[in-house]
Parts: structure tokens; sequence; C-alpha cells
């Protein structure tokens, strides 16, 4: 700690940081561009002047920017300087120089750091009598609008996109006052991170595609705090509703987890929630599956028939009641409350997960791994302060796109104590980067294909999955001998495998990052092994594991049967009748095992929020909540259990909708089922009901407060305070105005009435909003340091943690990997564009989306006769699919890869044959979608 | 010989004749050929060539290298007149620190400045030797002598020099049988101005924008890819042989009692003088001394002000010709000794339109990274070229003020904009009639057309 002196008050700050950092943690306000709480100083925009003084004698002192000063011990400083308060006055009318007077037009407006600094340094008189400098914007794909002419030239853009995200294709362009940032040529931004650019960017110059494409001010949609349902990292996210619709999502900063930033699928993926086919009351299908001489057939489609919410509730009551025995198939997208609803229902020796087999021992290995291996798993923030990464079959880039890019913070961080050897502060960005050319932290990868960490990675080893498990376990023996040898290992792999070791040992905090990327139980025994190895040579190291979707982790501990035990029950006719929730089997298994299954369901009940290939086979479905609609409670990949909520109330816009939260039906139909009157069930009941239910969910109710929660005796206020329009925007259906929508399930309020302020310390904050801070820089008034942690706690719980004691190694090494010659091996590889179910159906993430490939090594092409870029075929024993073949010159012999999202399921189930040319008979798989 | 250097214009020429030359007095020169053509290898070393080399590498004593030239107080002739010995003794060196670089900084690009490129383009080797000196002083494994892209005739003649020097041995491994290895690059600038500027030199060397670092971490704590670097001017580095071979005392009784600081200067003149070009002198020598040399003014024009040492320094008036031009003198009048090469400014000549001109190149040649330089450079020669046009409106002069004080040092990110704002404030300060005449408007009056077609 060091004691600073600002304009003759005396404050305790971290010592470590410099003064604008001190000085904003403090909620002193000072003006500043080019500095970013997640990005450091580089002196750039001469904001942030203060005075200094030398010491208390020294009576006329210098001005200096505070965010290129230490807050060393007895700094001592003027803010409210009048020199120092006439020059940051300079600064921002130099920069408002060329900056057009767009902002009635200009969709930062309202929620822009440009528009706030000018306020705070009272700048509102031009001087300059001058032409402006104008320029030329660029297409820059479907995620973000370039307005160049705003630029303020604060280099935000390219530090984050290049240096903090390494991208490489935007650049600064040109020198003097006219240096311009894009692409070198119109075109996509290809990193995968660019969305990021409209936060960042303190002005209109990067704004957000989809957000124009149905533009509202920031201070006219409804907020709540939300979840990321696209992968399993949980990111908080704001997303913004109007009219119905969600228009937008912007980060919600998280300390621990997300930060500032955000993934692309996560910004921009959001669009099912706005489709207009999605199912909105409750509907029934006559047309039922029966057996015509042995052969499945469908009576002919019929439209559905829609039904209301107590029609619904009786018909499915009677026919569930009806049934011999009823089956329940959960959802690893759907939240814990609504599993455990349907667990409810159908009783538990009923409920199936609804994960294939062989990702669920993946999903139960993991657990196990990660609580009976002695190292924890690290949070993102965690992640950035590693010294040593070994990624072991897992492309998080691809699979978990947020906690790639905290990888990469700790992989490019220089070491710290050289840096502070030579003096050089953390937050001094542009000499860490400097310094960092040289001196990355090792990081290794083994992984069939190329990933976006390859550049940074010291090592890659591409290596076919047992392989890679055979490596692991080699690490694990080099890192402790007791830990058993691998077998046949050959000498490359040992003398990797060693060289892996050496720098983990080496290493502070080594990290070990796994997951079902290759869906491999092996790999994951064996970074099991090797974290029991780090854990047992005491290394403070830690230990993640990236699963597929945003609940899986939560889903595993609930438990239940694997899908494809559901659908023998099914099949066997020991059910027939189920209940689906939030699951589209298609996406799980093959479809013939599931047609089959479903051909003899007597009755099918789905709830879902998206017309699926499901559910539009279903007798019933349910209208059910997304993410925008409902609340709920998922875990994420470190085991942190964290709540969601309802962003609008959607019967309040199209009154004839019906949709609720899956458990709010499920609870219905129990009540019924049990003879009981349907009352209404709140959130706090069935959380509570299920963290009693399940052990490992006993702590999910402290996951955020409960709806009781108030400050001052308020809820928090969903909108903010200048919201506008609420008494007509639905004046063309009656000009009379209903009463808001209520929440009994959260603590929120569909209302601009209600607490929204920064000064109470809250945990669950809908928008960042404090007076005079309308961009998302206003986060910094609402943790306890610049980038720090929220004041009022980071969201969520962990309840997870590393069971001490239980040092056993795993033996069941597998044999090295032998090509057969003919047959191949296919691997879906993770896509994080196009390779998420749901976002997948969204317009904005499909035109961002690459062209599929098929992965193969250059001596099978060359065997197959394939040419660059000319199709191959690929048929498995259920299923078969023709893409242009991409050759790989490491990728293994004897494997090719698929991209998840554009071929069929259960490809990868057993060996396939490749074909060069287009497949000859077309299956439903073979489409290939741009 | 290159047909440029025949050329009446050509004004990198020595205008002192080899007789007036010699070793104990004109340690940059002595050698150099009355013909201008290149002191080759050969000739350099029966001139005592490489001998400092042979001497100090043997000595295996790197340390008193720095000693010495902290002794000698050699100050960086690329005017900003900092200790070459402090600066080299506060460069890193350990064992656990890796070797870095000498980069020499021949991006001579200041206004009025030919200097470096006399020593270049006709004794490259005192340079190579001065900088082998230094990589051994300071540890270094590599140099690169970063040159201004224009230079194509000193790019040919070093090129021709170092080829030469490693063939002999001077670069490369074990030099003189010392053990100590090193070697030179030539690495050629794009031709931006802000490349002299040391860190930007790095971030160009590196190959990124020529974009200044904020110092600390000083570039000998962490420099060129992150390493212990030093950067010097090619003056600084050609002074270092004679300093070792005799040594600090000799090297500070060069200027005789006419400053404290010791050595010569490669002075010069240019502008309406008759007789442009360069002159070692002893440092402190006077403008006045300077004109003389020079042969005063063309056509007997009367002199109004004159600029000590390249753009970037303050302007000093008749009155001031009689200062010794060394490094604490000339900053105590307001100015900067700068690189030494004087520029005349004649009565008949308009400072506003001088002051035009030099705030376009220094707003040109802006990197584009700090907001006073960037934007407020672009605005001040609006404003100049509206009172050269005598356009200006009421308070422009006194826009020009501030905008000039705002770019003081501190207050932008490197010393560009200071450099640029000194001519200014200086210019304000003394002609200040000849700039309130280009006001013709009242303040803030629209005009016809708002923003004039095609206009500023």
């Amino acid at each position: 700690m060091a004691t600073i002196h600002v304009d003759g008050q005396s404050y305790e700050v971290n010592g470590a940081d410099n003064l604008l950092q001190a000085c904003l943690s403090l909620g002193l306000d000072i003006p500043y561009f080019c500095w970013h709480p997640a990005m450091g100083s580089v002196g750039a925009c001469r904001q942030c002047a203060v005075r200094q003084y030398k010491d208390s004698e020294d009576d006329r002192g210098m001005l200096v920017m505070s965010c290129m000063t230490p807050a060393a011990d007895g700094t001592r400083i003027d803010i409210e300087d009048e020199e120092a308060r006439a020059f940051r006055a300079s600064v921002v009318e130099w920069l408002m120089i060329n900056h057009p007077h767009d902002c009635p037009v200009c969709e930062e407006g309202g929620h822009c750091h440009l528009q706030d600094m000018t306020v705070m340094t009272g700048h509102d008189r031009r001087r300059y009598r001058f032409r402006k400098r104008t320029r030329r914007n660029q297409y820059l794909g479907p995620f973000i609008a370039h307005e160049m002419n705003r630029c303020i030239t604060c280099y935000r853009c390219v530090r984050f996109y290049n240096d903090y995200a390494g991208g490489t294709d935007l650049g600064a362009f040109g020198s003097k006052d006219n240096v311009y940032f894009g692409r070198h040529q119109e075109g996509t931004l290809e990193s995968r991170f660019a969305g990021n650019l409209t936060e960042v960017c303190p002005t209109g110059v990067f704004t957000d595609q989809s957000h124009s494409d149905h533009y509202t001010r920031k201070w006219d949609l409804q907020f709540a705090p939300g979840i990321c349902h696209q992968c399993a990292v949980g990111c908080n996210i704001s997303p913004g509703e109007r009219y119905g619709e969600i228009r937008r999502i912007e980060n919600r900063y998280h300390g621990e987890v997300n930060g500032f930033f955000l993934c692309d699928l996560g910004r921009f993926g959001y669009g099912y929630v706005n489709r207009q086919d999605r199912p909105r009351v409750p509907e029934f299908r006559s047309g039922k599956e029966c057996e015509q001489g042995g052969e499945q057939k469908r009576e002919p489609a019929q439209e559905p028939e829609q039904l209301g919410v107590d029609t619904a509730l009786a018909r499915i009551t009677e026919t569930l009641r009806h049934a011999r025995r009823v089956i329940g198939i959960g959802s690893p997208r759907a939240s814990l409350e609504s599993n455990h609803q349907l667990r409810e229902l159908v009783g538990e020796a009923n409920f199936s997960t609804g994960i294939n087999e062989n990702e669920q021992t993946c999903l139960d290995l993991m657990d196990e791994q990660g609580r009976s291996c002695g190292l924890s798993a690290p949070t993102l923030r965690d992640v950035e302060g590693h010294d040593a990464v070994l990624l072991l079959g897992e492309d998080p880039m691809e699979s978990a796109a947020r906690l790639g890019l905290s990888i990469r913070q700790a992989i490019t961080s220089p070491p710290a104590e050289y840096a502070a050897r030579l003096g050089i502060p953390r937050w001094h960005a542009d000499a860490m980067k400097t310094l960092a050319q040289d001196h990355r932290q090792p990081l290794f990868i083994a992984y069939p294909a190329e990933t976006k960490l390859d550049t940074l990675a010291r090592s890659r080893l591409a290596l076919a999955p047992e392989d890679i498990a055979r490596l692991g376990f080699a690490v694990a023996h080099a890192i402790d001998p007791t830990a058993p040898d691998v077998p046949d290992l050959d000498a490359t792999l040992r003398s990797r495998a060693s060289e892996i070791a050496r720098a983990l040992l080496a290493a502070e905090r080594p990290l070990v990052v796994s997951g079902g990327a290759l869906n491999s139980p092996a790999i994951i025994r064996a970074v099991g092994n090797i974290a029991r190895a780090l854990a047992r040579r005491a290394k403070r190291g830690g230990l993640l594991f990236v699963r597929r979707e945003v609940n899986s982790t939560g889903l595993a501990l609930l438990g239940g049967q694997p899908l494809e035990w559901a659908l023998d029950q099914l099949v066997d006719g020991n059910a027939d009748a189920a209940v689906i929730l939030e699951n589209d089997l298609y996406q799980r298994l093959p479809e013939a095992p599931v047609d089959a299954a479903l051909a003899r369901v007597e009755a099918l009940v789905v709830l879902d929020h998206q017309r699926t290939p499901t559910l539009n086979r279903a007798t019933f479905s349910l209208p059910a909540a997304s993410f925008a609609e409902g609340d709920g409670t998922l875990v994420n990949l470190e085991g942190r259990a964290q709540r969601f909520f309802q962003v609008f109330e959607p019967g309040y816009l199209r009154p004839e909708a019906r949709i609720h939260e899956s458990w709010r039906w499920l609870h219905g139909l129990s009540a019924k089922l049990n003879g009981e009157i349907p009352g209404d069930i709140t959130l706090d009941q069935v959380t509570l009901a299920c963290s009693r239910a399940c052990a490992d969910l006993a702590l999910i109710t402290a996951a955020a407060p409960d709806a009781g929660f108030r400050i001052e005796g308020l809820r928090l206020a969903r909108e903010p305070h200048r919201y506008s329009g609420r008494t007509s925007m639905r004046a063309d259906q009656s000009v009379s105005e209903p009463r808001v929508p209520q929440d009994p399930d959260t603590a929120l309020a569909f209302s601009m009435e209600g607490y929204s302020g920064f000064r109470h310390p809250h945990q669950q904050v809908p928008f960042a909003w404090a007076p005079g801070w309308n961009s998302p820089q206003a986060w910094n008034k609402f943790t306890d340091e610049v980038g720090g942690h929220l004041r009022g706690g980071d969201p969520g719980i962990r309840i997870l943690n590393p069971r001490p004691g239980h040092y056993h190694y795993e033996g069941d090494i597998p044999a090295a990997y032998q090509p057969s010659g003919t047959d191949y091996r296919a691997m879906v590889l993770p896509r994080l564009f196009g390779g998420e179910e749901t976002s997948a159906l969204v317009d904005p993430i499909r035109r961002r989306m690459e062209t599929p490939v098929l992965l193969l090594s250059e001596a099978d092409a060359t065997s197959l006769g394939a040419e660059l870029g000319g199709l191959v075929t690929v048929t498995g024993e259920q299923a078969c699919v023709t893409l242009p073949a991409r050759v790989q010159a490491d990728w293994p012999r004897g494997l090719v890869g698929l991209p998840a999202g554009s071929v069929p399921m259960g490809i990868a189930d057993g060996p396939v044959t490749l074909t060069a040319g287009p497949g000859s008979t077309p299956t439903p798989g073979e489409e290939v979608r741009p | 010989m290159n047909s440029q250097r025949q050329s009446p214009l050509y004004r990198s020429r020595l205008l002192q004749p080899g007789a007036d030359r010699s070793p104990d007095t004109h340690p940059l020169t002595w050698r150099l050929r009355d013909d201008g053509q290149v002191v080759g290898l050969k000739e350099y070393e029966s001139k005592e060539g490489y001998r400092a080399v042979s001497q100090v590498l043997n000595g295996h004593d790197p340390g008193a290298v720095i000693a010495a030239m902290k002794e000698a107080n050699v100050r960086g002739r690329g005017g900003a007149g900092f200790s070459a010995g402090l600066k080299w003794s506060l460069t890193l060196q350990g064992d656990d620190i890796p070797r870095g670089y000498i980069v020499c900084n021949a991006d001579e690009m200041e206004p009025g400045t030919f200097k470096d490129r006399l020593l270049m383009e006709q004794q490259p080797h005192l340079l190579i030797e001065g900088m082998i000196l230094a990589a051994f002083a300071n540890n270094a494994r590599y140099g690169y002598i970063f040159l201004r892209g224009e230079y194509v005739e000193s790019a040919r003649v070093l090129t021709a020099a170092l080829a030469e020097a490693r063939e002999a041995g001077w670069l490369g491994p074990d030099i003189a049988g010392s053990s100590f290895d090193f070697d030179i690059a030539l690495h050629t600038g794009a031709g931006r101005y802000i490349c002299g500027e040391e860190t930007a030199l790095l971030n160009s060397l590196e190959g990124h924008r020529a974009n200044p670092r904020a110092k600390p971490p000083f570039p000998g704590q962490s420099g060129a890819w992150g390493k212990p670097t030093v950067v010097n001017n090619v003056e600084t580095l050609c002074n270092v042989p004679a300093v070792m071979l005799r040594g600090a005392e000799w090297y500070q009784g060069l200027s005789g009692d006419r400053t404290d600081d010791g050595g010569t200067k490669l002075y010069g003149a240019s502008g309406l003088v008759n007789r442009p070009g360069l002159w070692e002198l002893p440092i402190g020598t006077t403008g006045r001394e300077l004109l003389e040399l020079a042969g005063g003014l063309r056509e007997g024009r009367k002199l109004k002000a004159w600029l000590p040492g390249g753009a970037s320094t303050g302007f000093l008036l008749p009155e001031h010709l009689d200062l010794p031009l060394d490094f604490d003198t000339v900053g105590k009048e307001g100015s900067r000794l700068g690189t030494g090469l004087i520029t005349v400014v004649t009565e008949d000549q308009s400072m506003v339109a001088l002051m035009r001109n030099l705030e376009e190149f220094f707003a040109r040649e802006s990197c584009g990274w700090c907001t006073p330089c960037r934007d407020g450079l672009p605005w001040t020669v609006k404003l100049l070229l509206a009172l050269e046009r005598g356009e200006g409106e009421a308070g422009d002069v006194e826009l020009l003020d501030k905008l000039a004080a705002d770019c003081g040092p501190g207050l932008t990110f490197c010393a560009h904009a200071p450099g640029a704002a000194m001519p200014l404030q200086t210019a304000l300060r003394h002609f200040r009639r000849e700039f309130e005449q280009g006001v013709r408007y009242p303040r803030g009056k629209a005009h016809a057309d708002p923003i004039p077609a095609g206009g500023v």
C-alpha cells in the first residue's frame, strides 16, 4: 500500500498501480482515452494530465500524465489544478477537431466514452474553423460496422485486436493527423474477438452491426444480468431488449470469469431468441408414428393445433397419467432448475441427462479427475496468472474461445520478476510488449488440427487421441517416476514428454487444460495423471477441463442416464411416453436410432424455445423460455454456479405468447399429475429443491441473491432511468397501458423504477451506469479497484473443489494409434462459428462461418487421389458426408477431421471409408452448408 | 567521385583545407582528403585507424572505456547533449543480462543539418571504429547503423566500408585477437524525421510503426527487442577513438577556455550565406565566427534571426551572435544548441511564411501517436497559413501562443512537438508584429462560405 495526496486529501492506494488507476479506483474522476484497465497505459492521448509536486515543499510542480506515473508512496498531485484542467480541455478540443457532430445519428451515442469525457472536461465551444478530415469506411464483416470519421486515434482498437487478442488483420495505417484504423483491404475481421472493438473503441468507429440492424439507444433498452449460453465458460453478459427482441449483447464485467471481454459467438450469437418461427404457444400434433409393414411411417403432417395453457396442461397430464412409464430426457443447455424439475416429474429412475454415452463418460471422468487429483480449476483470471500451459487434446479457441483469450494472456506476459528488475511496472503496456518478444511463457499443444494458439506455442504435436493420451501419461511419468510409464513409447514422443515435463516443473504455476473435444476418456485420464504428478511435486498448478455446453458441468453433477439408455427404454417398449427438455436429440445421436425410438413413443412432450426437428415430432410441445425470457442456474467449466435472469416478459408485447421457463411448465405438470392445483412456483423454491436433491449442488442457492433482495428497499431496475416510451410502445395494440409485468422470481423489476446506482455494492448488475459514465467504462464504478472485482462480490459461487488425498494414478494406457490402411477414423472437431446448435440458427453467425472442409494428411490425400479443395466423401455405418478436402501438413495419417455442425451425427462412431468425389447416395447430411 | 558532391548546391562539405587540420586539433576530420574522396580502409589504418580498437579491446577493461568517456564528458552530438559516458554507465550489464545492441543514429533529418553525412560519406571507418569501442564498453553483441533512407551515397560508402572492415577482421569474431566479437548491419530508414528519436528508431528497427516509446525504461534497460541498447549519434561515436587514444584531458582541452564543454564540434551554416558548409571547430565557437567563415550574408543582406542548430531550436537574434555555441549557454537564451549547424534568416524573409514552412514539416513528420502533436500541429499550420494569406482572425496569434505552450516538454509523448513549439514560441516572442499583421477579420465572424471549397 502507498499513501498518495490528491487535491490536499490523503488516500491509501495500491502502490503498484499508476496514478490514473489509483484515482479511478478511489472513485475520483480523471478523463482518459487510451488507457484501458485490461490493456494498461501507453500515454498516447495525453488526456489524463494532472499536476504532480515533488514533495510538500514544492508549490510549482509540473503536469504529468497520470496513467504513466507510478502511484508511489508520498506522491502529491492535484487533479483540479487550473493549468491541468486547461490542458485537459485542450486535449479534448484537439480530439474533437475532426470528430463529426453526428451524435444524434451515431450508434455510440448514449454509451459513448468520448461524449462522457467531453462533458467531463467541459469542452463545449469549437474554435477550430477549418475543414475537417474525412475518411472512407470499410466493410468489416457481419459483426462490426466501421465509421472512421469518428476516430480520435486513441490506438485502443489495434492494441486490443493485435496485442491483446493476437489478431493480424487490423492495423494502423498512415501517420500524422491521418492515421487510419482498418484492414489492408475490405473484408471480414478474422479475429474471433473482434466484437470487443465495439466496447474498446471509446467512440463510434467500431459498432455492433447486429445491433445496428435493429438499433435502440442504451437508455431505451431493458437489461438483466445474463449468462452466455453458447459454451461452458459462462461469460457474464448484459443482454438488452426492446419490443420483445434482444437487440444486443454487451459484456457484463466479472472479475474472475470474463473480465471486460467476450468472444464473438457470445456477443453476436443471440439471434435465435428473436427468430420468428419460435414456438410461442403450446401445440398439439395428432400425426403419430405408426408401423406399416415393419417400417417406420409417419402419417401426413398436420398443422399443429394451438392450445391454451390450461388445456395443454390438462391434456398432457391426462396423456402422461395413462402412460405406462414416462422417460424424461434432460439437456445440458437447460438450467439446473429445469432439469431438476423434469427429474421430479418422471422420477430419478426414469431420468436421462440427454447427453450421449461417450460424452457423458468423459464428463463424469472430468468431474472425477477434477476433484480427485489435487489441483483446483482456475478461474479465467487465474489462468492469466499461470506461467506454463499444456493443452492436451482440446482447442479452446474453438470450444471455449474466451478461455483461449485468457491462455493467450498467460503466454504473452513476460516474467514478472524480470520486468520488475528492469523497473518496468505491469501497467506499462508497450514496455511489457517489447520485453515479451523474447520472454514468452511456455505453451505446449497436443491436438491433431491447427489451432489459433499455435503461433504462441513452443511446440505443437499433431497426434491421434491415443497418442495424445500416451504423451500425457508419459509427461506424468516424467514429472513423477511413480506414475506409470508408457510402454513402447517412440523416442520422439518420449523426448517431447520430458521437455514438457521440464517446462511444467520449472514453472511456478503450471496449468493443464484438456476437455472433451476429441471425446477421448484416455486423454482425460492421462491429464489426471499429470495433475496428480504436479500436485505431488507441490506445484501451485491448475487443471481445467473444457466441457461442450453451457450446463454440461452442472448436469453431470445432477446425474442421470445417458441418452442411449433413454432411447433403449423407448425402443424396447419399457416406456411409452417421453418428456424432452430443451434438447434436439438429432444433434446428439444419428438420425436412425432417434427416429426408431421416437416412433415407439405414444406420447412425446417436448419443451423448447426453438423449433427443432425433435420438437416437430412432439405430440405436445410447450414453448420454453430462452435465456432472455427465463431465470435459472448453470454451472460453468470451473465449477462456478451462476444465475441468469429474465430480461423481458414475452407476454408484454406479444399478449398471445405463452412462453415460460421449462421448470415452470414442468412444475405445472407435476402438480397436476399429483392431483394438486398447479399453483405458481418461484425460482427460489425450485432452486432450493434442486440444491436439496443433489448434494453436489447444495450451494447453488447462494449463486445469486434471492427474490427478496432489496437495496434501500428497492428492487433492481432492469431499465435505465432515462428509459422512454413505456406508455406508448404497446399503443398499436391497445391504448391503455397494462400494468408492468411483475417478477415473482427475482429481485429485479421490469421497470426503470428501482435501484440502478453504483454506490451500494451489489453483485447482479443488469447494466453499468453511473452519473457521467454512460459507456461500458462505467464498470470501473462498480469494482473494488479498476479491473478488480465487483464491490458486491463477483457473481456466482464455486461449488466444485478438489478433495485432498486421492493420488492413485490411472494405469489404463492405450496402445499407440495405428492407421488401418483401409478404414479411417473420423473426428468431429469443435468449431466456434456454426459448431453450436442454437447460435448456428443465427444469421450473422451463419455468415461468419468458415466453409466447412475435411482435414486429411498429405499422404492420405495422395493415396485417395483427392485434389486440393476437391470433394471427398466420408461414408460411415450410419451417415455419410461430402466436403472439400484440405490437407494439413502434419495431420495424423488415418484420421479425417470434420467440422462440428456441418456433418451428420454418428459419423465419428465407427470406422469410415473415404472416396474422392461426391457421394453416390445423397443423404441429408451431405448438404454442404455455407 | 559522386557527381552530386561536385554540385555547388552540395553543402555537406568541409571548408577547411587539410593543412589546417591536425590529429591533435581536429579529431573528427584530420584524415579527410581535400578532394573529398572516401578515406578507405588502407588510408584509415595508416592514419592511426583502428589503433584505439586494438589497444582498448586487448586491455579487456570495458569499465575503463566508460570511465574515460565520462571523464571526457563527450556530450551527445545529436542535439540533446546528454553525456555519452553517463549513458553508457547506465546501460545494464551483467551475467544474467543478455548482450544487447549498439545502434548508431544516422537518421540525420533535422532541417539545416548535414554533418553526419560528411563523416559517413568520407570517413566511414571512423564511425565503425567508434561503434566497436562502444560495443566493447557496453558488452553489445551487434550493431546497427540506422541510416536516413535518402542518404544513398552514405549507404553505398558504409556498405563497402563494413565489408572492408569485416574482411580485415575488424568486425566479426575475435576482433584484433581480443576474443571480443561484434558485427554491424546497415539499416536504411524509409525517410521519417521521427526515426531520429531514439526509441522511435528502435521501434522502426524492429519493424514496427515509428512511434516513440515511453521512458523509462530507457534503451539501456530495455531497448531493441527488449535488450540493453545504446543509441548514439554518428558524430558522438566518431569522437570515441580519439578520446581513447589521446585521453579525456586532451579532449577537454580542445575547447580551451571558451566553454566548459570539451572537444570539437562539426559546425555549419546554411541559408543565404555566401559559403554554406561545415567546419570542425572547438566547441564554444560563436555564431559570429561561423558567419565570418561562411563569408557573411549574400548580397549584403541584414541578419534578422538565426537558428543555432536546426529547425527544432529556438530563434536567436543578431545580439546573440557573440555567445559561445555550447550546450548550456544557448539553453539559457531560450533556445538549444541542437546540431550546431546554424540557419540564417535575413531581413527580407517573412517569419510567418518561414514558421508556416517549418510547422508544415513538423506536422507532416508527426508519428500520430499523441494528441497535442498529431492534432495540435496541423491546427497551427492552418492558423499560420491563414495569417500568411492575411486571412487571420483576431485571437489567432493568442491561439498560436496557447497551442505552442500546450506542446511543451512533458505534455507531449516525445520531444517532437516541443521541438516544433520552440521556434514558434521564439518567433512569436521576437517577431509578434509580423504575425499580427496577418489578422484581418474580427474574432469568430463566420466566413461567407464556412468551409471554403478546397481551402485549408
